[in-house]
């Protein structure tokens, strides 16, 4: 189990219990003889004597509902011990065994967690009669059935994973499975489970007794305490008040307590959100963009609220109808630049820059025309079996824009989105639009995608690892009509991809990003041709297979890069890849941060170069 | 039931070709109903026979004499054959027959139906008023992601959704109906007597379900096709309305299956504070002098409507949501 962090609700609802436990304790040796003495003033309503007044047999309604919580919790705890044994074994039970016993079980749960589970609980009262013992087992075995579905639900996500697979083959015996993977695994959840379960059992307990058919007089609990105040609400509303104020107390602290573990157990949680710290000025860049550039990125910050830079002063362009390739490893920055060009930068994350602009569009500004963004700018994501939505048919989704932005009808909507389904080379196009996202193969959904970026016309198209997560196969094909379309619309293209090999082959020009900096930055031939200068462009290409070169018969080994690229918050104070670079100076690599001068951002190759 | 149950299956993939995904989804269902409407009649029918002691000298009274308890028995049918008995009692329930009350000596059938409306009437406005309430506070306060919003959202609804229906009740007819005079505090005279009952069960239902939905939208936020959603820059209506909704609704509904059931059980309880001339206040004056037959029948039309909630829950989903029509079965 992880560590419990502790928080205030957690620490104030926990105490808070205690104290309502120590009460339980003490209460009846305290006020046992006021809680039943006779003082002769029945239904007398609050007084300094008798704070929440008598009942109508003359009693202290404060003493009795101070004892009451003895028998009230005690009958809650043994209820929620039933309750949560048997909700346990049911739920974890048929997770480790048998294929048909689980199916069966499953169902099972099924049918009775649809059944109240009060009614359940007045069956059950009314085969045993009433009074305490009845009770209990009436509310433990009627709030088993929700426990189980509960437990089954999250035994499912654990049995389903790839050690218990394994230990089931090696044939571990159920009852070890269960003991040893299961139950481990899931006892922080459980331990929210139980704690709701126990507000719930009070609950459903003390309503038991205040229908009548709970515990009987002469005992009492705060239910029937509940009862008993209700006949008298328009005499003394104050008899009512204590058995209220102590059901519902008790209840809210147990969930407060719920609430808390969740919170406390919660790997998400933690201070992630702290204060925001102002920016730090963003310097721009000696490298001016020419004036016809489409897009002009110019200082581009991207900081995490604590002010951790996570891409730190990017700056590049794209001229119209221009290819260009931002390339890097995972974790240098490339999707979130893309994400900033885009403006959808995932919430807490912030961008700032000395010029981010589309022609005359400002994308840094706090208000972009929407409009205007959603048609300049084509977006292919990286996932497309995840960013289609699957509950709405591909042509809602595609036609969208058009009928938002570009005031189109739904005939003429369709019309284009099912030509535009034809230019991507969909076949049976008007049968696409008609279907849901999972219907179709996943090349088939990048394809639909590019489809969906294209259709308002847009100049820019971002395209965030447009291949990654599709088969080798297709992968050639989906670049291909990226290559296509750049050639027959003229429209612009931001392609971020992790190979290098795919940015060669399809871009004109190449931006090469390590730790949120860019690099170097070199034309594809340039690429093509080995003639990239900073080691870190010439260790990705030694590590792709595509671009060496074929002619040669011997087999030239792929090289990988040794270490990986430091964390955004540790990076160091001169040259983040002077860890891992094979040329890396004393001294000077380690201390200074090498400027992006002659499109190289290098000490050895600035030297080289120029001699000082 | 085991037969039904494993039965199941088989009847859904044999016709799974000559139906369609919908047919097929509308057999398993009707067969899941039949399932659980066999195990109500069976378990309402064992309820009596598991009595502990003599069931005929318990419903006879503690000071009956020999002969009233052999009276009691006969009428109980406690002297046939089990499967005798079980026979007449369900043959009885094909004909709409589902005994005497013992105390009122009035058919259980037309108790229910006198009864039924009225239970029916308030447990639909709440789920209702749950659903239209829950869902855009749940869906709002997810989509404002602030940590404050958050921590105030956690206090009131954990406050008020652990506060019971029969407490939210008392102190609702404190207030509006003992103190400020506005409504009445039972029965069901006029319009305004449903405002309270319906109030005690939506107030906490709505907590609950609210944090569900909150829980499970930003979920839904935190998706791709969110983030492709937002990127075509859409007015935030269209954006929750359109492309948030229908898939917190799956998950939301699922849940909230569990807490309309629930509902239902509050309904009995709310009955009761507000004298709500439905079947649960009747339920709970037949166990207080166990008149079995009417707990039977009640107990056996609360859970069938249960069932048919759950149902209509589950062609609500198929409706938002086609993948779930798809070989999922019983969930």
């Amino acid at each position: 189990m992880r560590r419990i962090r502790w928080n205030t609700p957690l620490v104030v609802a926990l105490s808070g219990l205690g104290l309502i436990a120590l009460l339980g304790i003490a209460a009846p040796f305290l006020w046992e003889e006021e809680a039943t003495a006779l003082s002769g003033a029945a239904r007398a309503s609050a007084s300094a004597e008798h704070w929440l007044g008598t009942d109508a047999l003359g009693r202290d309604v404060l003493a009795r509902t101070l004892v009451a919580t003895r028998l009230t919790l005690e009958m809650s705890l043994a209820a929620t011990a039933i309750a949560s044994v048997a909700g346990i074994l049911l739920g974890t039970v048929v997770w480790v065994s048998g294929r048909r016993v689980r199916e069966l079980g499953l169902r099972l749960i099924d049918v009775m967690i649809c059944y109240p589970a009060l009614l359940l609980a007045m069956v059950i009262a009314t085969v045993l009669g009433t009074g305490p013992a009845a009770s209990i087992l009436a509310i433990g075995l009627g709030g088993a059935p929700a426990f189980a579905r509960l437990t089954a639900n999250m035994a499912a996500s654990v049995a389903q994973r790839d050690f218990v697979t394994q230990a089931r083959l090696m044939g571990v015996p159920p009852h070890r499975l269960l003991a040893r993977h299961l139950l481990p695994n899931i006892s922080g959840p459980l331990l929210v489970l139980l704690s709701v379960a126990f507000a719930n059992v009070l609950v459903a307990l003390s309503g038991l007794s205040f229908l009548g058919v709970g515990v009987q007089s002469p005992d009492y609990d705060w239910g029937s305490l509940l009862n008993s105040g209700l006949e008298s609400l328009y005499t003394n509303p104050a008899e009512a008040i204590g058995p209220v104020a102590a059901i519902t107390l008790t209840g809210v602290l147990a969930g407060f307590v719920g609430d808390g573990l969740a919170t406390a157990l919660d790997p998400r949680g933690g201070d992630t959100k702290a204060r925001t710290r102002r920016p730090a000025p963003v310097h721009p860049s000696s490298l001016r963009a020419p004036a016809d550039a489409l897009l002009k990125v110019d200082g581009l910050v991207v900081a995490l609220p604590d002010g951790t830079r996570l891409v730190d002063g990017v700056s590049f362009h794209v001229a119209p109808g221009e290819i260009v390739g931002l390339v890097g490893e995972s974790g240098s920055g490339k999707s979130l630049t893309a994400m900033s060009v885009a403006r959808l930068l995932p919430e807490g994350l912030s961008a700032h820059a000395a010029e981010l602009t589309l022609d005359d569009l400002d994308l840094a500004g706090p208000e972009a025309d929407p409009r205007r963004l959603a048609t300049e700018i084509g977006i292919v994501y990286q996932d497309p079996s995840a960013s289609f939505n699957p509950a709405l048919k591909m042509g809602g989704q595609l036609t969208e824009t058009l009928r938002v932005h570009q005031r189109a009808g739904r005939a003429e909507a369709y019309k284009r989105a099912v030509d535009a389904l034809e230019q991507v080379r969909i076949e049976n196009p008007a049968r696409v639009v008609k279907q849901y996202p999972h219907e179709l193969s996943g090349g088939m959904r990048q394809r639909a995608m590019i489809a969906a970026a294209l259709l308002p016309g847009p100049r820019l198209i971002v395209a965030d690892e447009p291949t990654t997560a599709l088969d080798v196969t297709v992968q050639a094909d989906v670049l291909d009509l990226l290559k296509d379309i750049n050639h027959t619309h003229g429209t612009s293209i931001l392609l971020i991809s992790h190979d290098i090999g795919v940015i060669g082959t399809v871009c004109h020009r190449v931006v090469v990003m390590y730790a949120g900096r860019v690099v170097e930055e070199l034309s594809a031939a340039d690429l093509r041709a080995g003639r990239a200068r900073h080691p870190y462009t010439k260790a990705l290409l030694a590590a792709s297979p595509r671009l060496q070169d074929t002619d040669t018969e011997e087999r030239v080994l792929l090289a990988t890069i040794p270490g990986r690229p430091p964390a955004p918050a540790d990076r160091p104070a001169g040259c983040a890849f002077a860890d891992r670079c094979p040329v890396a100076l004393d001294g000077l690599c380690a201390t200074e941060r090498p400027d992006l001068t002659d499109a190289v951002a290098c000490h050895a190759v600035h030297q080289e170069v120029q001699p000082v | 039931m085991a037969a039904t149950l494993t039965g199941k299956p088989a009847a859904g993939a044999g016709r799974a070709t000559v139906l369609g995904p919908w047919g097929t989804f509308v057999v398993r269902r009707l067969v899941g109903l039949v399932a659980v409407a066999v195990t109500l009649v069976v378990g309402t029918f064992l309820m009596v026979q598991l009595i502990p002691g003599d069931p005929a000298r318990v419903v006879a009274g503690a000071d009956a004499t020999p002969a009233d308890v052999e009276l009691a028995r006969h009428e109980l049918g406690l002297d046939r054959p089990l499967l005798t008995q079980f026979g007449t009692y369900a043959s009885g329930l094909l004909r709409g027959d589902l005994g005497t009350a013992f105390q009122t000596k009035e058919p259980v059938a037309e108790i229910i139906g006198n009864r039924l409306p009225f239970t029916a009437e308030i447990a639909f406005l709440s789920v209702l008023a749950v659903l239209l309430l829950a869902v855009p506070i749940g869906l709002a306060v997810a989509a404002r992601g602030s940590r404050r919003t958050d921590g105030a959202f956690t206090f009131v609804t954990g406050l008020v959704g652990a506060t019971p229906e029969y407490i939210i009740g008392t102190l609702l007819v404190l207030g509006f109906a003992i103190r400020l005079g506005w409504l009445p505090a039972a029965g069901a005279e006029t319009v305004t007597s449903m405002v309270l009952p319906i109030a005690a069960l939506v107030l906490p239902g709505t907590c609950v379900m609210a944090r569900i939905v909150r829980s499970e939208a930003a979920h839904v936020l935190a998706q791709d096709y969110m983030r492709t959603a937002r990127g075509r820059r859409l007015p935030p209506l269209r954006l929750y309305a359109r492309h948030a909704l229908p898939n917190l609704l799956t998950a939301t509904l699922t849940l909230g299956g569990l807490i309309l059931a629930g509902l239902l059980g509050g309904t009995v309880v709310v009955e009761t504070v507000f004298a709500w001339p439905g079947i649960g206040q009747r339920v709970v004056e037949a166990l207080l002098v166990r008149d079995y037959p009417v707990i039977q029948g009640c107990v056996l039309v609360l859970g069938l409507l249960a069932a048919l909630l759950n149902l209509l829950v589950d062609v609500v989903l198929a409706l938002l949501d086609p993948r779930t029509l798809a070989g999922k079965g019983g969930r």
